[in-house]
């Protein structure tokens, strides 16, 4: 099946079974190993991508599905002048130890913070509870993705 | 500025937060097959043969058994485990054969068309069996160690003691769960045999290699992928890896990769070593210890594996974080046919401090204390000795652990005020539906605490015989008018952040920018030996070599600048352009006064010990019996933070690891078999099962620690978080548990039997 879909915002058109998984396709046809399997179940959120700015897992999502739609992957998290301030943040910060998580989560903060740009301590446990991390605790995750919205608000006032 | 003590960002952040890190299922090679293992679905039996279906088809598919493998052990500490069952079937999930083809569709396909015929056998599955020895499974007795650790009389300062108490604790499984499972890509070339896989410990894949496949250092290539997490998990579970991919790659020519799905890696791979002990202690009415007698029964799983090694540990650690006259420790570790237990990080110390933590509190219920007052009273402090008769000369900043905990905490308020001395608290409606019954749900709060230690570096006389090895280049970058430098060592980056440290440390001593030093990628082929990463030995050990090989570059460079002038920078050219890469290479020289028999388990255990305080808050729900952590306090004794956010890092994640170990995971394991080998069915903690931390770094410097006095805490932050919440758990409901796990269902169960 053609399936073409914008992705990391380039449109792209690939032939792949409608129930491949996104995961499979982005990883093997498209080379975007980004995005990571830790479970292939939906449980560990590694495979966190966007799809049309809404957090999936993609080993469970079907290539076929996203059709017409729009893929964000961490390969399209950076801007012209480099690491995103979200990325920063989590160098930053120590939201990234072993890294294999953190693509899904960086992934789950954009979509966060997208629909609240300084969330609370709460909401940000919150926006990133379907993804699994087993080096940090969580403490300097959600340490970053607050870094990452207070940086934003103090560049962007109102 | 000095870089050392400051948390600069981390020097493999930037490929991480941006995809571009390779780990082992991101590698390729042109024509390479995808591997899989044929595993046993019983516990115990003899392999007849394996079955190959005719009416499949087999072009293409590569099949490895037992008669492929040149020589059939994996060489660990001992030689008992074969690389795949050749007669007797000692476990579930042991593999039996191996197959590779070109897609997972074909790879699934022959996997199926394979079927191992087997005489099943009456398996060893508890440790009271293999005491009993039901059947024989390991040498004459199923024992696959036994250490004794003896200081002064224990049985008769217990019989003389005024109050006299004994309790036994158990721990059961836990698995690593590091998020990326295992995986390995291998391949044969003119040189020899080449891997790079998710590993912590290049050298030890190399040693199993180059016993089956009889081969020499120079021929077996080991190269480290950037690692998903390890937690010990990637200790010496990949070099059986590592062996398959080797065997497929060799018969099929070609080069194969192996990377394990989640069900697979957590029925195949090691696990927390299940743990009983018994204690009994004697000390005053005050709450003065004297004496304690510990049985520790350890369940080592099928094959020996680190077994003895993780054992030793544990009973190390057995009597805790206090003083006392005299000591008796018998550790014994058994086979069971179940799994392979192995290294997971603490290595046997959180199961034996859970148990003398429960039994410090069982002591302050006896006696009606405060649980910290009674053991600040009997604290371990400089000038005290050991159970091994140690005598602990610095760096013991226990007492301070203890002290900023309690402020952080409000600990004495929050004792006064919470747990059976506050009514139970209906929670309002608005918060909670009201409970079936028409009654509403009801909260208890309560605050529990920890103490303990935990040893740096290898035990005993091993770092003497090891001799960790580090090498630092420097050497001329085309087109760059400065020295660089590099830095070798086969201490692997984790996650914990090895590659930063190093930097800190190196770029100090050398006084450049941190930019100009660089961290090869462990690799047997480049790298020298500096060990294993394990063992809490990475910064305090291997870090003081890096230090110790930086102060020696630095020398010959100031030398040749005072000798002929010039800037530093000058002075080094110089020295290139004689010889470029200019290489410093330094052995690790153990502290000369550290003495210790292997014979008698006296003298001095570990180079220093790492301290911490933990102080947990909780709220149990008292219909449901859920419990939240509203609170955690982790006050620990590091040494010298390098790094201190990273340090921070490593105590909150040990911690939750830990939490996770007494609130949410539970390995369910029937016939030898695991039945929640999943991610959807065995538990670990989310964003929003865990605390918020207070994380206290306290700073006591070890002097022969890296960076101004740094210790080993990599595994410390795994040892108090458990007993801390049952502590807190009991504060809160009276619900006593002297086992772990504390899931709803057991403190359902608990409550139900009165205990």
């Amino acid at each position: 099946m053609k399936i073409t879909f914008v992705l990391n915002g380039r449109s792209r058109t690939i032939d792949a079974p409608p129930l491949a998984r996104l995961l499979d396709v982005l990883r093997g046809t498209l080379g975007l190993t980004g995005t990571k399997e830790g479970c292939g179940e939906g449980e560990c959120g590694s495979c966190t991508v966007l799809l049309d700015g809404v957090p999936v897992n993609a080993c469970l999502v079907a290539a076929g599905q996203c059709d017409g739609r729009t893929v964000l992957t961490v390969e399209g998290l950076e801007n012209k002048d480099g690491l995103s301030d979200l990325q920063d943040a989590f160098v930053t910060e120590g939201g990234a130890q072993c890294g294999i998580c953190t693509p899904g989560f960086l992934m789950a903060a954009r979509a966060l913070l997208a629909g609240n740009p300084q969330p609370g301590e709460g909401e940000i446990r919150e926006g990133i509870a379907g993804n699994v991390c087993r080096c940090t605790g969580y403490q300097r995750i959600v340490e970053s993705i607050r870094h990452a919205g207070k940086e934003r608000a103090s560049r962007e006032p109102g | 500025m000095a870089l050392v003590g400051r948390s600069v960002p981390r020097a493999d952040g930037p490929a991480k937060v941006s995809g571009t890190a390779h780990y082992v299922d991101d590698l390729t090679r042109p024509g390479v097959l995808l591997g899989a293992t044929l595993r046993s679905p019983v516990a115990r039996g003899r392999l007849r043969g394996i079955r190959r279906d005719p009416a499949f088809d087999w072009a293409g598919v590569t099949v490895v058994t037992a008669e492929d493998v040149p020589v059939n052990v994996v060489a660990l500490i001992e030689e008992d485990q074969p690389v795949l069952a050749a007669d007797e079937i000692r476990h579930a999930y042991e593999p039996l054969a191996l197959v590779a083809a070109e897609d997972p569709v074909r790879l699934a396909g022959a996997l199926r068309a394979l079927t191992p015929e087997i005489e099943p056998l009456p398996p060893v599955l508890t440790v009271a069996d293999a005491l009993a020895r039901k059947a024989q499974i390991h040498g004459s007795d199923n024992i696959f160690a036994t250490y004794r650790i003896s200081k002064g009389d224990a049985a008769r300062a217990i019989a003389r003691s005024p109050v006299r108490l004994n309790g036994t604790y158990r721990t059961p499984h836990q698995e690593q769960l590091y998020i990326e499972p295992q995986g390995m890509l291998a391949f044969w070339d003119a040189c020899g045999a080449h891997l790079q896989g998710s590993l912590q410990c290049p050298f030890y894949v190399q040693k199993g290699v180059k016993r089956t496949f009889s081969l020499d250092d120079a021929h077996v290539d080991v190269t480290q992928a950037v690692t998903g997490g390890g937690f010990g998990g990637k200790e010496e579970y990949p070099t059986l890896l590592a062996l398959h991919a080797l065997l497929l790659a060799k018969k099929s020519g070609q080069p194969v990769k192996m990377i394990y799905d989640r069900q697979e890696d957590i029925e195949a791979t090691t696990k927390r070593h299940p743990c009983e002990v018994t204690i009994e202690s004697g000390c005053d009415r005050e709450g003065n210890l004297s004496a304690v007698s510990i049985n520790v029964l350890m369940d080592g799983g099928a094959y020996v594996t680190l077994t003895p090694v993780v054992l030793s540990r544990g009973a190390l650690h057995a009597a805790g974080a206090y003083r006392w006259d005299h000591v008796a420790i018998e550790a014994v570790a058994v086979a069971t046919n179940t799994p392979p237990n192995g290294a997971f990080r603490g290595f046997g110390a959180p199961q034996t401090i859970w148990a003398i933590e429960r039994h410090m509190d069982r002591i302050a219920r006896e006696l009606s204390l405060d649980p910290l007052l009674l053991r600040e009273k009997n604290l371990l402090r400089v000038g005290d000795t050991t159970p091994t008769g140690q005598l602990l000369k610095e760096s013991v900043g226990i007492q301070r652990c203890v002290e900023e905990a309690k402020k952080a905490s409000g600990w004495d308020t929050k004792r006064a005020t919470l747990g059976r001395a506050a009514p139970v608290r209906p929670v309002a409606a608005m918060q909670r539906q009201t409970a079936p019954g028409g009654s509403a749900s009801r909260k208890a709060r309560g605050i529990g605490a920890s103490v303990f230690l935990h040893g740096a570096g290898f035990t005993g006389s091993g770092e003497r015989k090891l001799k960790g090895r580090v090498a630092i280049d420097m050497f001329r970058a085309p087109s760059e008018k400065k020295p660089r430098f590099r830095i070798r060592t086969a201490s692997t980056d984790i996650g914990q952040g090895t590659e930063t440290v190093f930097l800190q440390i190196a770029a100090d001593v050398l006084r450049v920018p941190m930019d100009r030093v660089e961290f090869a990628t462990p690799s047997t082929a480049v790298v020298p030996d500096s060990g294993p990463t394990v063992a809490s030995r990475t910064v305090m050990i291997v870090g003081s070599i890096v230090e110790s090989a930086a102060r020696e570059l630095f020398a010959r460079i100031e030398y040749e600048r005072q000798k002929r002038g010039g800037s530093f920078d000058d002075a080094a050219l110089r020295l290139l352009a004689d010889q470029d890469p200019v290489v410093s290479e330094k052995t690790y020289e153990p502290p000369a006064e550290l003495a210790w028999d292997d014979a008698t388990y006296r003298g001095d255990a570990y180079p220093v010990f790492a301290w911490g305080c933990d102080i947990a808050e909780v709220e149990v729900d008292l219909d449901t019996f859920e419990t939240a952590v509203l609170g955690f306090w982790a006050a620990h004794d590091v040494g010298k933070a390098i790094h201190p956010l990273m340090c921070k890092g490593q105590i909150e994640g040990g911690t939750l690891q830990a939490i996770g170990w007494a609130l949410n995971e539970r390995l369910v394991v029937k016939d030898g078999k695991i039945l929640n080998a999943r991610m959807s069915t065995y538990i670990v903690p989310t964003s929003l099962d865990a605390p918020r931390f207070t994380t206290i770094l306290v700073e006591d410097p070890y002097s022969k620690g890296p960076g101004g006095g740094a210790k080993g805490i990599g595994e410390l932050p795994m040892d108090g978080g458990a007993p801390a919440i049952a502590a807190a758990i009991e504060h809160a409901t009276g619900i006593i548990r002297d086992d772990l796990p504390l899931l709803p269902e057991d403190l359902f169960a608990a409550r139900q039997t009165g205990t």
